[in-house]
């Protein structure tokens, strides 16, 4: 629901680092989302557009990266595969996960000209 | 989905890609985290409550789990012993902060507008009208959300998860996220049980596969059934927060 926000966050965020550049326009950004981050890639990618108008980002192309959850187990040490609907290790069954990527939330390089 | 900007899923899914197209621009690195704002704005806030020696409590559920009733009987309670100040998150009115401002505790509301959740910024600038020298624990009550806030860190010791019984005990697993971030689940409303079908076992143990440190606590803040083992964790968090202030100052 907060996907709106983070929209405006990325335009906000390529648009200062253009500007920094003395860039004319934006014409594309590359985020990297996890897939334990919250946010659906979909409606951020929905928002977009919107968002960019007005900006030197207008009629720019958003390239998302999604990144898969990896965990590790801390009672058997195996390291497992994770989504929103994991709570426990595949290997022993405990609940004692640690998460070792998929929360990523972040703007990676962008295209300017 | 977006409720915001009214799109739906369907349409959606042709922007999504990750293929370039072919543009003859410069490339220029950016790896910037989304949330380092918030979390800039987050970690000042969390310095100034350090200095002020203040325990700070983040209150999230959905609407109307019961988050304002539990403030009002608690300041009530322990306002001759603890200095409140209460922050009030709401999109819409400020029916909450009029509910604890009856009670003679300083409170502020916040409208969030169209926003599903408080931010560390709409927080920083909030606690500017309190006298933060003269108030040992801030409550932030959110936005009735289990979503959004749960990425939003506002500078908070704690964020404590309020349920209550009427809403079945599976709701930690369906908004995980928020059940994770939680130091402490309140299971709110028991005075109800007798009319329901919960099963409180159940819904702890669901909690606890989320998150096996949370700390449970049942209570109904109409009846003041548990309202005790709240309140001596307040008053642990208050004191804890002092000490640790003390010995950083010695
Ligand atoms: N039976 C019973 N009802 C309760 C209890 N606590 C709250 N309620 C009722 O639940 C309703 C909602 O309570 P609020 O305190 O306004 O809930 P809230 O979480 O602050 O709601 P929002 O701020 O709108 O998200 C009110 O009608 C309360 O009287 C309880 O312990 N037992
Ligand atoms: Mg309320
Ligand atoms: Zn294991």
């Amino acid at each position: 629901m907060h996907e709106l926000g983070i929209t405006r966050s990325i335009v906000e965020i390529a648009e200062e680092n253009a500007r920094r550049q003395g860039a004319q326009r934006v014409l594309s950004v590359t985020i990297e989302i996890g897939d334990l981050a919250g946010v659906i890639p979909d409606s951020v990618a929905f928002c977009y557009e919107v968002c960019c108008e007005g900006t030197l980002l207008a009629g720019s192309e958003l390239l998302i990266r999604q990144v898969k959850g990896k965990g590790r187990c801390r009672d058997c040490g195996a390291d497992i595969d994770l989504d929103t609907t994991t709570f426990n290790c595949s290997t022993c069954g405990s609940y004692a996960l640690e998460r070792l990527q998929g929360e990523e939330l972040r703007v990676i390089e962008m295209e300017i000209e | 989905m977006c409720i915001d900007c009214g799109c739906g899923p369907a349409e959606a899914s042709h922007h999504h890609h990750d293929h370039k197209h072919d543009h003859d621009g410069k490339t220029v690195k950016i790896e910037e985290d989304l949330l380092a704002k918030n979390n800039r704005l987050a970690g000042n806030n969390r310095q100034l409550f350090a200095d002020k020696e203040l325990f700070v409590l983040n209150l999230v559920s959905s609407p109307g789990s019961g988050k304002t009733s539990i403030l009002e009987r608690t300041l009530s309670d322990l306002k001759e012993e603890i200095c409140f100040a209460v922050l009030e998150g709401d999109q819409q009115t400020a029916n909450d902060a009029d509910r604890i401002a009856a009670t003679g505790v300083p409170a502020l509301q916040i409208n969030t507008g169209t926003g599903c959740h408080l931010d560390a910024h709409m927080v920083g600038h909030g606690v500017e009208t309190f006298d933060l020298n003269a108030t040992d624990l801030l409550m932030i009550e959110n936005v009735g959300n289990l979503v959004c806030p749960a990425s939003f860190d506002l500078g908070e010791d704690f964020k404590v998860a309020v349920l209550s019984v009427t809403e079945g005990e599976d709701k930690p697993l369906k908004y995980p996220q928020m059940f994770r971030a939680a130091k402490m689940m309140l299971i709110n409303k028991i005075d109800l049980l007798p009319h329901l079908r919960f099963d409180v076992e159940k819904c702890k143990a669901f909690a606890r596969q989320v998150n096996p440190e949370i700390t449970i606590l049942e209570l109904s803040c109409h009846s003041g059934e548990g309202m005790e083992a709240w309140y001596t964790w307040l008053r642990q968090g208050v004191a804890g927060k002092k000490a640790a202030a003390d010995s950083k100052g010695a």
